[in-house]
């Protein structure tokens, strides 16, 4: 199979975009500009949230999606960006936009190092070793030696900032919550872009490569090692701009904070908004956001199985994520046209080189 | 030197109780190949099932008895209603079914039997003859316990021809099916075997740490370390990994790092073990071919 | 008509509209002709789940409120929330009870992470942060935090009362320390370090922690006996307590046990590791132990038995967080007694700044008092000692 074949067969043709998708762009731009002056701001303050959580599901599936490296950890670095954002905002004076870079860069270094174990260990023995990171977090943010900088067990209140102008929309005013809404907003837009951009050139075809047949990719002349350690330094990286956002939107971190459910929990937003998509992300970030509040309404006494049991059902009815089956969808109402090439993210057996 | 006994035998004593969770991720390993997160809180669940009978007045190995059977039949049922539709689907979608069933368990657990410490009995009384200078008599039988639990899952799976099945079944799934061995049915079996096994861990553990539906919540990550140190196929090195664990944090605690650090450090120590070993400790060496 | 006569038509006008200005019924969103919005916040999932206890108490003891009337003829409308342990939680959970719920106030908020994750938004809010489940030192601090104000005695003040038995009955001793490692074991520990002054690094001679995810403290006993202390402090949750105690007793090591409040239950700590395991800890309370027989009896403990079982059933009797629970929003229910019809926030916690009051599960001696200037409602304590069946109260009364 030639060169040209298996791009083919790996990147969906480029479609000419006619005017009707640039208008459906510009209404669902529009309408996420307006929507946090239509809803109170309880309402945004969840949003953000969701956009928050979106750039950390966002981080993990690169890693476990595309890459197929498994990580039960990734709340570490999550807690590491929001402390990065806390000390720095309140210990150092710095502007909050200042802290991502920061964060992001500290946790790539962070996960990048991670990498290393991660070559040596597979499936079940890397989960177990992300895991430890994720226990292991939370206790070194406890421990006096830095309590100084991390304000040990009582954690850092964060002064939220105020948008920089005033601005009246519908009877509601601009405050700080609907700031930051704008702020995730572009973050999160900025990160996607970043995402889609690296993952659909040659460095995407060789992580899938990566995750579905490692030997072959490495005959192929793919760099394992660096690239796998680059994929957790990148995810890391994202997770922890996540971290430092919702540090800034929460204002308050502590070691509480970051359990080792949180991992469990964008581990969860991966798998039901779908392996190896992007869009996927926010899917995702919507049932960890809004499920867990769903179930307390439906069951005051027991909402934890509810949300179990929600859990279930979807893996039944969406094993692929709710990306799984938009694909279908989307497949089978383009089967008139030419065969769809298989996407990227079919799971392993379905794909035969 | 007594004081570092002590804590070494104390660090013993918790290993056993790491082992018996691990050794029940283990079976389900051994006979799904998936790691089964729900197990801590099934094994919590049975164990609350023990203790309500025990509450209305069964005896203690009638009411053992009667939960291993019921875990059993209930690993069995998870396995077969739950688990099958999902068998082919990735791996990762069955994780996420295991965090589905563990959530639900703690919650259920929660809900039904609220969330106060009890206590829960020892069938092995604290002025027996197994009770010795270092050991409880309850630290003393549950090992015990232990290792016959350990022997009769050794004899089942080499003696007896469910057990060879089992092994087949778990191995090489299409051959299994070839030869007439009903391979789903040694999938429902395993989950039975390590529901029973887990409940037997929790009844074992819960004298030493009270029962509350967060009992297993500590535990559980500490027996995923355990099995994973011993290497993740062999039951016998799960248990041992279970002791190496329970004296290595101990003593981590007691005399290196102090109790603040002594996760961290206990974990970070088996994960390098673990990236010079990449099977674990006792573990086979898995080599693939292109 | 003349001047004068001018004068007292406008003065009679001016006061018929003012009279009805005194009897006007002021409301703040959550407060109306019909109903109270009390939001409350309790971790009923995860680690603390087992404090959710409080939180189903404290509803009970409104339905037993509206089922008679009410307050003031109006009946609360308890909304009860869920944070799971988790700080970011509660943020989210405070800010539906108040952007989206409308509550009057925020109730009785658990854990001293979580309402730190709050404080300042409640402030910001104007919205008050009533009677906090957390007996952090932090919570009394009107002149910075005016919407915030305490309810149980401050941890600090607890372990200063030990602090002082020890200096009082065994100034030699060697003591050692079993902490939880947060917010609420280390504010304990300073206050008892604080409580023995210049004498606390000679005295104190192990102090060891433990974290919540520990299954066991075998290990942390083990030190701490090998220490050679001869007292020892312990300040752990239930589940540890119950743990420590059973494990000091099967090591045979019988310091004098100083026990902190939050884990004298008997029903919840001491009979799981066994009574006679217990017997001589001491332990400062403020509620009564609803297993004293001493108390079983009378008015006050008909009343409570009583609306256990009718109101709360699945409740345990034996245990005291639903004596936490219930005193709690008996507090409440005074506060809003006192209101009367002006229900603004402003006037809640001017009422609540203004409370003189004994409760029927309070040990005699304790009472409920605050001013514009103290915000610690609950600040006495008595010494008990276990006996075996109950805490046997060693009558003096420490605490403003």
């Amino acid at each position: 199979m030639n060169d040209l074949a298996a791009r083919s067969a790996l990147t969906p043709p480029r479609r000419r975009h006619g005017l009707g998708w640039w208008l459906a762009i510009a209404a669902v731009a529009v309408a996420l500009v307006l929507l946090p002056f239509l809803v109170k701001n309880y309402r945004v303050f969840q949003f953000n949230l969701v956009l928050v959580y979106a750039i950390a599901v966002l981080g993990l599936n690169m890693l476990t999606g595309y890459n197929g490296q498994i990580s039960l950890g990734h709340g570490a670095f999550y807690a590491i960006g929001g402390y990065a954002a806390a000390v720095l905002m309140e210990r150092a004076g710095l502007p909050y936009g200042a802290t991502l870079p920061v964060a992001a860069l500290l946790c790539f270094v962070l996960g990048f190092l991670m990498g290393f174990p991660a070559l040596r260990l597979g499936g079940h023995y890397l989960a177990l070793a992300t895991l430890a990171l994720a226990l292991a977090v939370p206790q070194l943010l406890k421990h006096k030696a830095i309590e100084g900088w991390t304000g040990g067990v009582q954690g850092i209140v964060l002064t939220k900032p105020e948008p920089p102008f005033t601005l009246r929309l519908f009877g509601q005013s601009l405050n700080a919550d609907r700031w930051l809404y704008f702020v995730t907003l572009a973050v999160g837009a900025l990160m996607f872009l970043l995402a889609w951009n690296l993952l659909r050139g040659r460095v995407g075809r060789a992580l899938i490569a990566i995750r579905d047949h490692p030997i072959a990719a490495a005959a192929m002349g793919i760099n394992l090692p660096l690239y796998k350690s680059l994929t957790f330094g990148v995810s890391a990286a994202f997770t922890g701009v996540a971290g430092a956002l919702g540090a800034v939107v929460v204002a308050f971190v502590s070691p509480d904070s970051y359990g080792s459910f949180l991992s469990i929990t964008i581990l969860v937003g991966v798998v039901i908004g779908g392996l190896a998509s992007i869009p996927g992300a926010i899917f995702g970030a919507i049932f960890i956001q809004y499920v867990p509040n769903l179930a307390d309404e439906i069951s005051k006494s027991a909402p934890w199985a509810i949300y179990g049991i929600f859990l279930i059902v979807f893996m039944y009815l969406m094993p692929g994520g709710v990306m799984g089956i938009l694909r279908k969808a989307w497949a089978r109402w383009r089967v008139g046209a030419a065969a769809a090439p298989p996407s990227p993210a079919a799971p392993q057996g379905e794909h035969r080189p | 030197m007594e004081a570092f006994l002590h804590q070494v035998f104390s660090g013993l004593a918790n290993g056993c109780i790491y082992g018996s969770v691990a050794l029940a991720l283990v079976m389900i390993y051994q006979a799904t190949h998936h790691l089964n997160f729900a197990q801590g809180e099934m094994a919590t669940f049975s164990t609350f099932i023990a203790w309500a009978l025990i509450q209305r007045g069964w005896p203690y190995w009638a009411a053992f008895a009667l939960t291993v059977g019921l875990s059993f039949a209930a690993g069995l049922l998870i396995q077969r209603i739950i688990l099958r539709p999902i068998e082919r689907a990735p791996v990762l979608t069955n994780v996420i079914v295991f965090i589905g069933l563990l959530v639900i368990f703690n919650s259920l657990a929660g809900w039904l039997f609220d969330h106060t410490v009890k206590a829960f009995p020892s069938p092995f009384p604290q002025n027996s003859i197994l009770a010795t200078r270092w050991f409880s008599a309850h630290e003393m039988g549950s090992f015990l316990v232990m290792m016959a639990v350990l022997a009769l899952l050794y004899a089942f799976f080499r003696f007896t021809p469910v057990g060879l099945a089992m092994r087949a079944a778990a191995l090489n799934p299409e051959s299994a099916r070839l030869v007439g061995i009903r391979v789903s049915w040694m999938l429902a079996m395993g989950w039975g075997l390590a529901a029973a096994i887990g409940a037997i861990a929790g009844m074992m553990v819960a004298p030493s740490v009270f029962l509350d539906p967060n009992m297993m919540a500590g535990i559980l990550l500490y027996g995923f370390a355990a099995a994973l140190l011993g290497g993740i196929d062999n039951p016998l090195a799960a248990v041992a990994g279970g002791l190496i664990v329970g004296v290595l944090e101990n003593l981590l605690g007691a005399y290196v790092i102090g109790t603040e650090l002594k996760l961290t450090v206990a974990l970070v120590l088996i994960v390098g073990t673990l990236t010079l070993r990449p099977n674990g400790l006792f573990g086979k060496q898995v080599v693939t071919r292109v | 008509m003349n001047r004068k006569q001018f004068t007292f038509a406008a003065a009679a006008v001016a006061l018929a509209f003012a009279a009805p200005a005194g009897a006007q019924k002021k409301y703040d969103p959550g407060a109306d002709d019909k109903e109270i919005k009390i939001g409350a916040i309790h971790p009923y999932s995860g680690p603390a789940s087992a404090y959710g206890t409080i939180g189903k108490a404290i509803g009970a003891y409104f339905a037993k409120v509206n089922d008679e009337g009410g307050v003031n003829g109006r009946k609360i409308k308890y909304i009860p929330l869920d944070d799971g342990y988790n700080p970011a939680k509660t943020v989210e959970m405070a800010r539906k009870l108040v952007e989206e719920d409308e509550a009057l106030l925020v109730f009785n908020p658990l854990g001293t992470a979580s309402n730190t994750a709050i404080q300042k938004y409640l402030n910001q809010k104007k919205v008050p942060q009533l009677f906090v489940a957390t007996g952090a030192t932090k919570w009394g601090d009107p002149k910075n935090f005016p919407w915030t104000m305490g309810w149980q005695p401050a941890y600090q003040s607890e372990a200063k009362i030990f602090a002082a038995h020890i200096l009082e009955t065994k100034p030699n001793a060697k003591i050692a320390v079993l902490f939880q490692n947060d917010d609420y074991g280390k504010d304990y520990l300073k206050g008892f370090e604080d409580g023995l002054g210049d004498k606390a690094k000679g005295m104190i001679v192990a102090k060891i922690s433990y974290e919540v995810t520990d299954p066991t403290v075998d290990s942390q006993m083990l030190s701490l006996k090998a220490s050679g202390a001869d007292t020892f402090f312990n300040i752990t949750t239930p589940k540890f307590a119950a743990l420590a105690i059973k494990k000091a007793a099967e090591i045979g090591w019988k310091p004098t046990h100083y026990l902190n409040s939050v884990s004298a239950s008997v029903g919840s700590v001491l009979t799981p590791a066994g009574v006679d395991n217990a017997v001589g800890i001491y332990t400062a309370s403020y509620l009564k132990d609803p297993t004293d027989p001493q108390f079983q009896k009378g008015k006050e403990w008909d009343d409570w038995l009583g609306w256990m079982k009718k109101y709360n059933a699945a409740g345990d009797i034996k245990d005291v967080n639903n004596v936490y629970g219930y005193t709690a929003a008996q507090g409440l229910v005074q506060v809003l007694k006192q209101c009367g019809d002006n229900l603004t926030r402003e006037n809640v916690m001017k009422q609540a700044a203004s409370l003189d009051l004994t409760l029927p599960m309070l040990l005699p001696g304790v009472v409920v008092k605050t001013s514009a200037d103290d915000f610690y409602p609950l600040e006495r304590e008595m010494l008990a000692r276990f006996d075996g069946k109950t805490w046997v109260l060693q009558g003096k009364v420490y605490g403003r």
